[in-house]
């Protein structure tokens, strides 16, 4: 997918002017933070399995060729067929050719957010293919043309009056004319045009939660169904995947298992949690005929060579954007790439450049929420940091910042000249600001005011000046 | 306590300890008061106080700006002027974070790393410093207003600050402590975010001074000056009358003088 972070300021400053966008942000609000503590205090062991869960990634992480390479002979062993594509061009190249082979011309897709990083939709469509998203947020989307906002909620940005009018409008072709109001409606609606597309199809693209080393598995959760409908029932089955997926056994899997839904939406588990292992078997009743998979690595193992590892063990959870408190002012779309919210913030520059996404990093208070709540203990507040010290040392961010800094700097290790600057800054801001105590506006420090706050004035004299005052007298 | 802090702090407590305030640059420019606060709550603790003359500031908008040898030399003043110290003892938790982060600032310098982890594990926030190292849990203070508080993130979140101040605001005389809903969530200043993205932590601030007003209350309190700005200036944009104070002014009953913001001689807004 093309970014358009690079615009992230203007694109934040439009969504928090965007009130049907905030009616939908303010509704999403707390609901995901709320249930997830619920899970969490439903859970004692969860810190535990936290711990359990770092360590199967970090160690899947130190071994990963090995892993990778374990689960592909099982793939293959199983009669799948595996794909490796070092970029997102090479991703896209290689579901249009397994798809152009197998002479499809519909194809059904579950959520994948790979999918969405690669660019799969946009390459099918291309190349002639119709193309349906199954999973009802990503059905949503694909009907309004947009990126997903969220990673586990792709159409959270969207209020139920817009998903009517964009069924209204989408759906008449199906005879289906009638404007909807009520949400089991719409879901009902949603199945009844889905229905015909997933026996219609020829490939089913999903993308994979885990994938299993010992077994060659993948394992995908929705709470919808519409996974294993696409998986089981056209011809062709393709599983997109980037390669930190892979975990070492089924155990492995299940212990993620139970922390994924419960950081995500706080359900215990998923409604279904879908394991699927190469194409039919000779005495199987369904399932596809071909089986591949797509391994994606598109950056991955750069960032596992270098110090941005620890984001590798992310699951996709989305526990992070739901307690941001930055996503939850401006929503998704604002950070101008595939994936939003802290781990995007860290994911964006590493993928398509500082240069590019430099205030995505920026664009976050340090206020750790984030890393509070993330399952497998990723550290973002200080992966962001030190995309900052990166940005400072390629010295791609403002300029004027760079100057203050270097002057603050100097400041703070000259105490004789820093405790007369202050001194003198305390006494003058107190003097202007008069009788009334604060300043509604000031030279130079335009950005304070545009937040829409007054400025508080100092007291007047430092606590230093006070101090030695206080220091002398007690000495007589 | 923090996971580094134990070092001078188990076994036996020193009766009489030589702290030195780090009194923090906010605090020092904007609040006096929070530093002649800190002092008094400390003498009462049986701590013999003193002020470096040489401190300045700790060094986190260098560091959160991603300048780590411009925050390492900033953090070599302050090592220097503070290692010699019992404790080092902070009215900020985010600051007090700070110095806790210093050992990372010197990844290739063996020696100042030395030094770093040494002050760090003698470093503490006000706050927990007096409950959880000399074990205060009440003061002699009264302050007969209903107030709400905001835990500042770096506090909660990198020092574990929660239950501390509102152990002690029990203990205030009159003062009636009503929860702020959305306590734990950012108010948006965030340093220098505060200024780069102005429309983003204006909306965060906007938000704080909505729970604040549903709270009813008429004085915020926090134990961080650089939220607590943050949160005076949206308040007093919107003019609802409402004070804010470092709750180490209310708890050395030091909350006689105009809050955050308000005009000088006022003696708060509130009244």
């Amino acid at each position: 997918m093309e970014s358009l972070s690079h615009a992230f300021k203007e694109r934040s400053v439009h969504a928090l002017k965007d009130e049907t966008l905030q009616v939908a942000l303010n509704r999403a609000k707390d609901g995901f933070a709320v249930k997830r503590a619920k899970a969490v205090e439903g859970l004692p062991e969860f810190d535990a399995l936290r711990d359990r869960a770092v360590a199967i990634k970090n160690h899947t992480l130190e071994n990963l060729d090995h892993y990778l390479e374990r689960y592909a002979d099982a793939v293959e062993r199983n009669g799948g067929k595996v794909h490796w594509a070092s970029s997102a061009e090479d991703a896209r190249r290689i579901v249009v050719e397994i798809c152009r082979a197998a002479g499809a011309k519909m194809i059904t897709k579950g959520k994948s957010m790979v999918g969405e990083e690669v660019g799969v939709n946009g390459a099918l469509e291309g190349a002639g293919f119709e193309v349906v998203e199954t999973d009802l947020g990503e059905y949503i989307i694909q009907l309004a043309h947009e990126p997903p906002s969220h990673i586990i909620v792709p159409a959270v940005h969207k209020t139920r009056g817009q998903i009517a009018d964009l069924f209204h409008e989408n759906h008449q072709k199906y005879g289906l004319t009638r404007k909807l109001s009520e949400v089991p409606e719409m879901v009902n609606e949603a199945r009844q045009v889905l229905r015909s597309k997933y026996l219609e199809a020829d490939v089913g693209i999903t993308g994979a939660n885990f994938l299993i080393a010992e077994s060659g598995t993948s394992v995908i959760v929705t709470n919808e169904g519409n996974g294993d409908l696409t998986c089981s029932l056209p011809r062709v089955h393709i599983v997109t995947a980037g390669i930190e997926k892979v975990v070492p056994t089924a155990e492995d899997a299940t212990t993620l298992l139970r922390l994924l839904a419960r950081s995500a939406t706080g359900q215990d588990l998923t409604t279904y949690t879908t394991f699927s292992t190469g194409p039919k078997r000779a005495d199987d009743t369904d399932g596809p005929e071909e089986y591949h998979v797509v391994l994606v690595d598109s950056g991955r193992s750069t960032m596992l060579a270098d110090q941005f590892r620890e984001m590798l063990r992310c699951i996709r959870c989305g526990a992070c954007m739901n307690h941001c408190p930055v996503y939850g002012a401006i929503g998704g779309h604002a950070y101008g790439w595939v994936y939003p919210g802290p781990m995007g913030s860290v994911l964006t520059p590493l993928s398509v450049g500082l240069k590019e996404a430099g205030n995505l990093p920026n664009a976050c208070t340090l206020n750790g929420h984030c890393a509070e709540v993330c399952p497998v203990r990723i550290p973002l507040p200080d992966l962001l940091r030190t995309l900052r010290h990166r940005e400072y040392q390629l010295k791609l961010g403002l300029k004027p910042l760079r100057w203050g800094l270097a002057a603050w700097v100097w400041f703070t290790s000259h105490p004789r000249i820093y405790r007369l600057g202050t001194r003198v800054q305390a006494r003058m801001l107190a003097t202007l600001a008069g009788r009334k105590g604060r300043f509604t506006r000031m030279p130079l420090a335009g950005g304070w005011f545009k937040g829409g706050r007054d400025l508080p004035a100092p007291q007047g004299e430092t606590f230093m000046a006070v101090w030695t005052r206080r220091q002398k007298e007690r000495g007589q | 306590m923090s996971a580094t802090g134990s070092e001078t702090t188990t076994d036996r407590p020193i009766e009489h300890p030589r702290v030195g305030l780090f009194v923090t640059c906010l605090a020092d420019i904007y609040r006096p008061n929070v530093g002649l606060a800190a002092v008094a709550l400390l003498e009462k603790v049986g701590c013999s106080v003193e002020v470096p003359q040489t401190q300045t500031c700790c060094g986190q908008p260098s560091y959160n700006n991603g300048d780590l040898a411009g925050a390492a030399r900033t953090a070599r003043n302050t090592i220097e002027a503070f290692e010699d110290f019992d404790y080092v003892v902070v009215p900020s938790g985010s600051c007090a974070g700070m110095l806790h982060d210093y050992p990372r600032l010197f990844e290739s310098e063996p020696g100042w790393q030395q030094r770093a982890r040494a002050m760090a594990g003698k470093t503490h926030e006000l706050i927990s410093f007096l409950t959880d190292v000399r074990g205060l849990d009440a003061v002699d203070a009264s302050f007969a207003r209903a107030v709400t508080y905001h835990d500042s993130c770096h506090g909660l979140r990198a020092l574990g600050i929660k239950e501390q101040p509102r152990r002690l605001l029990a203990s205030v005389g009159g003062l009636e402590l009503r929860e702020l809903n959305d306590s734990e969530i950012c108010c948006g200043f965030g340093g220098t975010f505060c200024v780069k993205y102005p429309e983003i932590s204006g909306r965060m601030v906007a938000d704080k001074a909505d729970a604040i007003a549903a709270t009813g209350a008429k004085v915020v309190l926090g134990g961080d000056l650089g939220c607590l700005l943050n949160i005076a200036g949206r308040l007093g944009r919107e003019g609802g009358g409402v004070s804010v104070y470092h709750v180490a002014e209310v708890l050395a009953g030091m909350a006689d003088v105009p809050g955050l913001g308000d005009p000088p001689g006022s003696g708060g807004r509130s009244r």
